[in-house]
């Protein structure tokens, strides 16, 4: 590309513009207004539309200024009339075929063919009557999108919104002349295509054709019912489920969020999945805990309150039912901040003075802001004096955070996903990304569409693999021997980064005759994949500049993840991929904010900014800052906690934002753990499963209702702003620590005893800045502005040297899963995530359109292994382990292997994890989610 | 989950040759043949077949729905043994393809797009069929008949009968 400018004049002023940009990009940057329908700064101009029509002095015709490049010495004029004629003309008659009396979008402010109309002062009344068309029936199949295909002008934005943008080729245009339409797949209803709800269309459609469903069903509410633009406040925000961490906006009416859209300005560039889009209205749901609650006194032993709640229509049912809060009632009753607050504080204060500090723990959540969760690692190290602080991360990256420390010393995403862009060879193992990190994942599919070669390695074929350049499956567990094989290849051709090794690396010489038995065609007969590809994928990978390597759970939830992460390392550093641009190592982050969280210190054996808690110099230093003495044990991790509880070795705990009862594995062993507990305090917004065992319930707040910062798996540390406050009595959750910590601190010390004051999460960041050198630089301030990664101004980590100077390698070998099908466990059970529900659920569910896409839960098998069974497509199976049993919808896909099943995660009433192995990986202390045995049987259907 | 449509064995073979023909990053382009396969097959090209398609060229449905829809020679309908197409674009209109089109329709008995109780004949409409020198054109089955007359349409549905 050339950086040369030309010179040009509109409207009669003179001005530069870069060889290259349109005349309405020139004059937009010079402020002048050129109005346009199916542009889309964001598309590619297709020029169809022409109403951004100009005079370009001695041009034959009036070329439109979206699509026309600005050359040297060319005088454009905007305002003449012609150009006003044609404009209006254009206008009128695109707008004499709209549908009558329709004002949807009007009222909503988004129409904008109606905002031009009203512009260009047209009339379209002289060209109404040749519009015959007979008017076409509204779509309303989708749960979260209208169509009405009458009011459609044919832009083509959406079809590059779905295609280009968001690369999932849902829409395009059929038939041709006056029968031109929009058609979705292959003619199908729109809520029955593959469309995935993204809303990217909705959000560039200019007309009323594509729109927010629940404008309609408003609509035909009322008036009052419709949001529009006057008294609704747009508060921009981050996107409370994914570790993509996109930008949005809440639309705020009356205290109620009415909708959210992309925000154009950050990373993702107005992005979003459905989760994101239109998934925020669980923050409104009836069943928010308003009111601290306290167990009563005959509700003792314990038992949870949803056990004969089990068939998934009661569940559903429950999420709206008014004899679930009489359930609730009989178990918990209200209390006064205060009391609970006080309660909680003194059996917390009781079991550390007779048991020690080490019978306490804490699970945090990476849900919540990184002020939030400072807040509670502090709570948890300074006044209940113990390490046991955890979350969420240790089920998901803790396997890879281990590898990855070891090798070079920080657990850190070395490059931003954006940069597939700039990428030849993106390497995608063990990640459903459409589903888990949808929007990261329409990066991939866009660079995949500019040419770059994408393979995806999974025993599972994820939706992404459809649009891969190599799809590669592979026998679960067998990632090793599969790493191992490709590498053996690499070294055999010599294609190894021999420049990289010797001046970044050490140990190189323990990897090679380690590598030398793990012949293609001994990997193969271990994962089942054909010698030749793995010969083709090792030279397709190994023969490129740069390669950008993504994984996800796949790679860590095994017994041997840390291992299987190992082995991604090797594969990278042998091949030079770091450093660079375009190269790196990404474990991508589940939760928006599992990255911040780790960086604050919500894990056991590190204090905020990975320094390490068994470091006595360390622990000096946060001594002397937190002003006492600190545990000097290493603590322990989530899954021991819940075995602690079991032995009776924890006996107290506080648990913010976490629901461990369907999140850990063996899900019976943690019920009983649950039960075993003398003293449960539970912090969280909903009465989740956990929760029903707790003893005190604190009700807290969502994302929308506070401010604090979140840190994304790019390590972007972005501001989340309040939209709404919370309900009732409920508070923010750093509020709540605060307070807890106070009464602790004074029941304790008396009243002479420190003080936790802070004035908001600006004080409180601060305080995490000034203790946590990764941060470094990194002020709210800072962050307004712009965005904002850590460590500042470095989205390339790595490009000199690594944390330990020189990347390790360490060979690793196979090993198989912990628990191998047999006779009488069959089949191989792996399980994750759907694209519409988040973990447990406990928001996802409660969020009507999430909740519509994606009402049930069910068990993925081949066609060929339900006839076996004798069992159609869509009738109930058993699928048991040797830890539990479930009942659940078969559904036939090819997506698993013969002898493989998939469920999902999130559905209390058919729970995977009652059926999932609780055995840990021995370095990173994750259970081995992706793996077990289990055996389906048949069972009579009902109806 | 409805079973998708599949071609039948033979099909398949025929539609592995077609694909043969094409470098493997450039499959794509088999669609139109692809398409006069499958309609060759069922007789037009339902949703379900476009969707088969798809899947032997590897792209999302509506790409191929999009060219189906545009092509008029492809039924997306069941038709009849035999499809008249009357052009109706303005040179044709201009030397009458009207009263060609409503002599066909009285005569079968049958309108825009309908077919004959018997299964035998389809009436259509169709854009223009370059042949505009000669208008006003008839397309029956794959045969073009030019300088069309009432008269002329007579002697073309007896010679369909006999056949
Ligand atoms: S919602 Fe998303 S996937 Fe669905 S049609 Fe629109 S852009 Fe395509
Ligand atoms: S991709 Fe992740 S962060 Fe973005 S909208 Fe979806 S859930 Fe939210
Ligand atoms: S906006 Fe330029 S042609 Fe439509
Ligand atoms: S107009 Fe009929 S053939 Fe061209």
């Amino acid at each position: 590309m050339n950086s040369r400018t030309v010179t040009l004049t509109i409207d009669g002023r003179s001005l530069t513009a870069p060889a290259g940009a349109t005349i309405w990009e020139a004059a937009r940057s010079a402020g002048i207004d050129i109005p346009t329908l199916c542009h889309d700064p964001k598309l590619e101009p297709v020029a169809v539309c022409r109403v951004c029509v100009v005079d370009v002095e001695n041009a034959r015709t009036l070329p439109a200024a979206c699509i026309r490049k600005v050359e040297e010495g060319m005088a454009v004029r905007t305002d003449t009339d012609r150009v006003r004629r044609a404009r209006r003309t254009l206008v009128e008659l695109l707008e004499a075929g709209q549908p009558p009396g329709d004002d949807r979008r009007k009222a909503a402010d988004q129409d904008e063919l109606a905002r031009l109309g009203v512009q260009l002062r047209s009339d379209p009344s002289r060209y109404v009557a040749a519009c015959s068309n007979p008017p076409m029936p509204p779509d309303l199949s989708s749960p979260v999108i209208a169509v009405d295909l009458n009011a459609c002008i044919l832009c083509d934005r959406c079809i590059r919104a779905c295609d280009d943008v968001q690369v999932n080729d849902v829409i395009g245009r059929t038939g041709k002349g006056s029968e031109t339409r929009i058609a979705f797949d292959n003619g199908l209803p729109l809520g029955e295509s593959s469309c995935v709800s993204c809303g990217e269309c909705v959000a560039t459609c200019p007309t009323g054709a594509l729109t927010d469903k629940r404008l309609v069903d408003s609509a035909a509410n009322g008036p009052d019912a419709v949001p529009n633009g006057s008294g609704t406040r747009r508060v921009d925000s981050i996107c409370p489920y994914c570790g993509v961490g996109c930008g949005i906006s809440y639309h705020v009416r009356n205290g109620r969020i009415e909708g959210v859209t992309g925000r154009d300005d950050t990373h993702t560039e107005g992005r979003l999945c459905v989760k994101g889009r239109y998934g925020y209205d669980y923050t409104h749901h009836p069943q928010r805990l308003t009111k601290p609650l306290v167990r009563r006194e005959d509700a003792y032993p314990k038992r949870p309150l949803s056990a004969d709640f089990e068939d998934y229509r009661d569940f559903r049912r429950s999420l709206r039912s008014p004899e679930w809060n009489d359930r609730i009632r009989e178990v918990f009753r209200e209390a006064e901040w205060d009391e609970a607050l006080d309660l909680a504080a003194r059996r917390l204060l009781e079991i550390k003075n007779t048991l020690g500090p080490g019978a306490l723990a804490g699970f945090g959540s990476a849900k919540v802001t990184n002020e939030e969760a400072y807040l509670f690692q502090k709570l948890i190290r300074v006044v209940f004096g113990t390490n046991n602080v955890d979350h969420c991360t240790r089920l998901c990256h803790a396997s890879s955070v281990a590898a990855l420390t070891e090798a070079i010393g920080s657990g850190a995403v070395s490059n931003a996903f954006q940069e597939v862009l700039e990428t030849d060879v993106i390497f995608v193992i063990g990640s459903n990304t459409e589903d888990n990190h949808p929007v990261a994942a329409s990066y991939m599919k866009q660079a995949v569409d500019r040419g770059a070669k994408m393979i995806v390695l999974d025993p599972r074929r994820p939706t992404i693999a459809d649009h891969a350049t190599r799809y590669v499956r592979f026998k679960p567990g067998t990632d090793i021997a599969l790493l191992n094989g490709l590498m053996h290849v690499i070294l055999r051709e010599g294609l190894q980064d021999r420049d990289f090794i010797a001046r970044r690396t050490e140990r190189f010489e323990t990897l090679e005759p380690f590598l030398a038995r793990y012949t293609p065609e001994m990997a193969s007969r271990i994962t089942g994949v054909p010698p030749s590809v793995i010969e083709d994928v090792a030279l397709e990978f190994g023969r490129v500049e740069r390669a950008m390597i993504f994984w996800g759970m796949g790679i860590s939830q095994h017994v041997n993840g840390t291992d299987n992460a190992r082995a991604l390392i090797s594969l990278c550093l042998m091949t030079g991929n770091i450093g660079r641009r375009g190269t790196g190592l990404h474990p991508l982050r589940g939760q928006n904010n599992v990255q911040g969280a780790s960086d604050v210190g919500l894990i056991p054996r590190y204090y905020p900014g990975y320094q390490s808690a068994d470091d006595p110099e360390v622990r000096a230093r946060f001594e002397e800052a937190w002003g006492t003495a600190l545990d000097p044990d290493s603590g322990l991790t989530v899954v021991e906690i819940m075995h602690g509880a079991l032995d009776g070795s924890i006996a107290g705990m506080l648990m913010m934002g976490e629901n461990p009862f369907l999140s850990d594995p063996n899900m019976n062993k943690v019920r009983k753990a649950l039960q075993q507990l003398s003293f449960l305090v539970v912090q969280d917004v909903f009465l989740t499963e956990t929760a029903e065992f707790a003893d005190v319930i604190l009700p807290a707040s969502t994302a929308a209702e506070k401010r604090g910062t979140y840190v994304n798996t790019n390590r972007m540390v972005q501001i989340g702003r309040q939209a709404i406050e919370p309900p009732g009595e409920a508070r923010l959750d750093g509020d709540i620590l605060i307070d807890l910590a106070n009464r602790m601190i004074r029941m304790e010390q008396g009243e002479s005893g420190p003080r936790w004051a802070y004035d908001g999460p600006e004080s409180v960041w601060e305080e995490i800045v000034g203790l946590t050198p990764i941060f470094e630089g990194i002020t709210y301030a800072a962050m307004e502005r712009d965005t904002v990664v850590w460590p500042m101004e470095e989205p390339v980590l790595f490009t000199g040297s690594f944390p330990l100077g020189r990347g390790r390698f360490t060979p690793v070998s196979f090993a198989p899963p912990d628990e191998l099908p047999d006779h009488a466990y069959p089949f191989v059970l792996n399980t994750g995530r759907v694209l519409e529900h988040w973990h447990t659920g406990t928001m996802t569910r409660r969020a009507r359109a999430l909740d519509a896409i994606s009402p049930e839960p069910f068990v993925e098998m081949t066609p060929g292994d339900l006839a076996r069974l004798g069992v159609e497509d869509g009738c109930p199976v058993a699928v048991s382990s040797r830890r539990g049993a479930i009942t659940l919808k078969a559904m036939a896909s090819s997506r698993v292997a013969d002898g493989n099943v998939f469920i999902p995660l999130h559905f209390k009433e058919a729970a995977a994890n009652i059926l999932t192995n609780d055995a840990l990986d021995p370095d990173g202390k994750i259970p081995e989610f992706k793996f077990c045995a289990v055996a389906v049987k048949p069972v009579p259907s009902s109806d | 989950m409805a079973t998708p449509l599949e071609f039948t064995e033979a099909a398949r073979e025929r539609a592995a040759k077609i694909l043969d023909r094409y470098p493997a990053e450039y499959r794509k382009s088999a669609v139109v043949p692809l398409l006069h396969l499958a309609q060759e097959e069922w007789g037009h090209v339902s949703p379900e077949a476009m969707a088969c398609v798809a899947r032997l060229i590897g792209c999302s449905p509506v790409k191929v729905a999009e060219i189906a829809t545009f092509y008029p020679m492809f039924n997306r309908e069941p038709v009849g043994e035999h499809v008249l197409a009357v052009c109706h674009t303005l040179p044709c209109a201009l030397t009458g393809c009207g009263s060609v089109f409503d002599h066909l329709s009285e005569k079968l008995g049958i309108g825009l797009g309908e077919t004959t109780a018997d299964g035998r004949f389809t009436l259509r409409k169709s854009e223009c069929l370059a042949a505009c020198d000669r208008g006003p054109v008839l397309l029956v089955n794959r045969r073009l008949h030019t300088h069309v007359s009432p008269e002329k349409v007579d002697e073309i549905l007896t010679e369909l009968e006999k056949g």
